[in-house]
């Protein structure tokens, strides 16, 4: 076992990622009744609920100002099979209660509801702060390719992407901010990919085999458009992909 | 200072070897001292068309592990003593080429050698990779069709990224076109692609174009590349992208069904 820290290579990273896990709300704070219809919804897919984990939510009990211990609720759900991972839209003593069993307290994403603002403090994770590029912050990111990018190939760029050549077929490109191909598009052109909808992709020749733009894409074959060789953008209007002639 | 040359093409089957073994005979018979090496280690075959598959001793893979010298396992070709060939290993695989090994070997025969063929094997793993890392030229060789473009295409972002020269910074590797299996009447057809769509989308300098033509199956298996045989389309074509690779200027020839009737009277109408 080599023990010398300063020689090893990075053994770890931190990334995010997205999960789904089920949320199990509660409405009334009497632990009798939570437990028997748990257990109906149990009955109904033993194997679907057995070590599932689970996030508590308790924003319309502290709306209601009811409040339910968090230790009780936590163990009749270990009992019936389920690993709590967390509880959010608890009161203060209820998130101080969780923290001292070692699970996470949430923060609520919450549209109108009076607790967002002092639950904000027990937040255990710091939401990723979305990076979206505008125009003063991107222009230091915009990127130049003057080759043909190949079958093969991806090209990443923060902020807009230039590219003097053809893209071929097979080749996959990405810009935070707008596409310019000054040649034939073949490959994959991906604009807006942090969700700047106000992006678009210009081409001079589009046979492209796949557009997107903050995430909405169209395949070559729904695109409903016959290259005619001459330039085109295409731009994102209510959802749809819109391609014109320039 | 040698010339290193890669053959590749990424899709099997369009005519590597036959290129190598092609366009090495033909260097050597321009009076230039030219090795070919097989990097297909595993299913080697440049020896069959060279006709010396009877004549291996020692191997590529033999040089790489100091089990042999170079001098040792280069066979000499016995129609033209300007020719060198370095056979691959049957019985390895391409994990038994190293970087370090083949870096030295390439080095080693630079000293005597004008131009070093490297023959490389189909796909974009170790064989194929470590047989354009080093090189100066890339000859690509393309069939008329979309899947071997494609292929053709991935392989040359390959030689832009992932080569010596790339990784030093050096100018780019030198990428030429060979289109082989050419068949105009079936381009007319729309069989096939033409020089001009397979142009568009590689957008490479064209070298030549080889038509298809039964004159290279009868040459592999008799183990004679097919440059020797002069009075064929294949073999003439070869002749002429030796030429236009060494600098001179030949017009392309090929590309065109034979309307006027001259290629027909002068080929034989082969």
């Amino acid at each position: 076992m080599p023990t010398d820290v300063s020689s090893l290579k990075t053994v770890l990273e931190f990334k995010t990622s997205t999960l789904s896990v089920p949320v199990l709300h509660l409405s009334v704070n009497v632990l009798q009744q939570i437990e028997l219809q748990l257990l109906e919804k149990i009955a109904q897919a033993p194997e679907f609920f057995k070590n599932s984990p689970v996030l508590i939510d308790l924003q319309k009990l502290t709306v209601q100002n009811l409040t339910i211990s968090v230790a009780e609720i936590v163990g009749l759900l270990r009992k019936h099979g389920f690993l709590p991972v967390g509880i959010r839209g608890g009161n203060e003593a209820q998130s101080a209660d969780a923290l001292a069993m070692n699970l996470p307290v949430y923060a609520y994403h919450a549209q109108n509801t009076s607790q967002p603002a002092e639950q904000k403090p027990f937040k255990s994770f710091p939401e990723p702060e979305k990076e979206v590029a505008t125009a003063a912050n991107a222009s230091s990111e915009n990127k130049l390719v003057t080759q043909q990018v190949r079958s093969g190939q991806r090209v990443y760029a923060k902020g807009d992407l230039i590219i003097t050549a053809s893209v071929s077929a097979g080749a996959e490109i990405m810009a935070e901010g707008n596409i310019h191909i000054y040649g034939t598009l073949r490959g994959r052109a991906l604009a807006g990919v942090l969700g700047n909808s106000e992006s678009r992709i210009f081409c001079s020749d589009l046979q492209a085999e796949l557009i997107s733009i903050a995430g909405f894409y169209q395949l070559r074959d729904d695109l409903n458009y016959q290259s005619s060789h001459k330039p085109v953008q295409i731009c994102l209007d209510n959802q749809t992909l819109i391609i014109k002639e320039i | 200072m040698a010339r290193i040359i890669v053959v590749t093409s990424g899709k099997g089957g369009v005519g590597k070897t036959t290129t190598s073994a092609a366009i090495s005979m033909g260097l050597a018979k321009r009076g230039h001292r030219t090795v070919v090496i097989d990097f297909d280690v595993g299913l080697r075959n440049l020896d069959l068309i060279m006709g010396c598959e009877r004549r291996v001793v020692y191997d590529l893979v033999n040089v790489i592990h100091n089990e042999a010298t170079l001098s040792q396992a280069l066979i000499r070709d016995k129609r033209c003593d300007q020719l060198y060939i370095l056979p691959a290993s049957q019985t390895r695989d391409k994990d038994a080429l190293t970087t370090e090994g083949v870096g030295r070997i390439l080095e080693e025969l630079s000293k005597d050698f004008k131009f070093i063929v490297c023959d490389s094997p189909a796909g974009i793993e170790r064989g194929a990779t470590l047989a354009m890392y080093f090189a100066d030229d890339a000859f690509v060789v393309t069939n008329p069709e979309v899947s071997s473009v494609r292929d053709s295409d991935r392989m040359l972002g390959i030689l832009s990224s992932k080569s010596r020269r790339a990784e030093n910074g050096q100018e780019p590797i030198k990428e030429y076109l060979l289109l082989s299996r050419y068949s105009p009447d079936r381009v007319k057809l729309g069989e096939m692609l033409s020089v001009e769509d397979v142009q568009e989308i590689l957008s490479l300098h064209l070298l030549g174009v080889i038509p298809e033509s039964k004159s290279v199956l009868n040459a592999s298996n008799s183990g004679t590349p097919v440059i020797l045989d002069e009075q064929s389309d294949a073999g003439q074509a070869y002749i002429d992208i030796v030429a236009r690779y060494l600098g001179e200027n030949k017009p392309h020839r090929f590309i065109e069904e034979e309307k006027k009737g001259l290629f027909s009277k002068l080929f034989g109408g082969k």
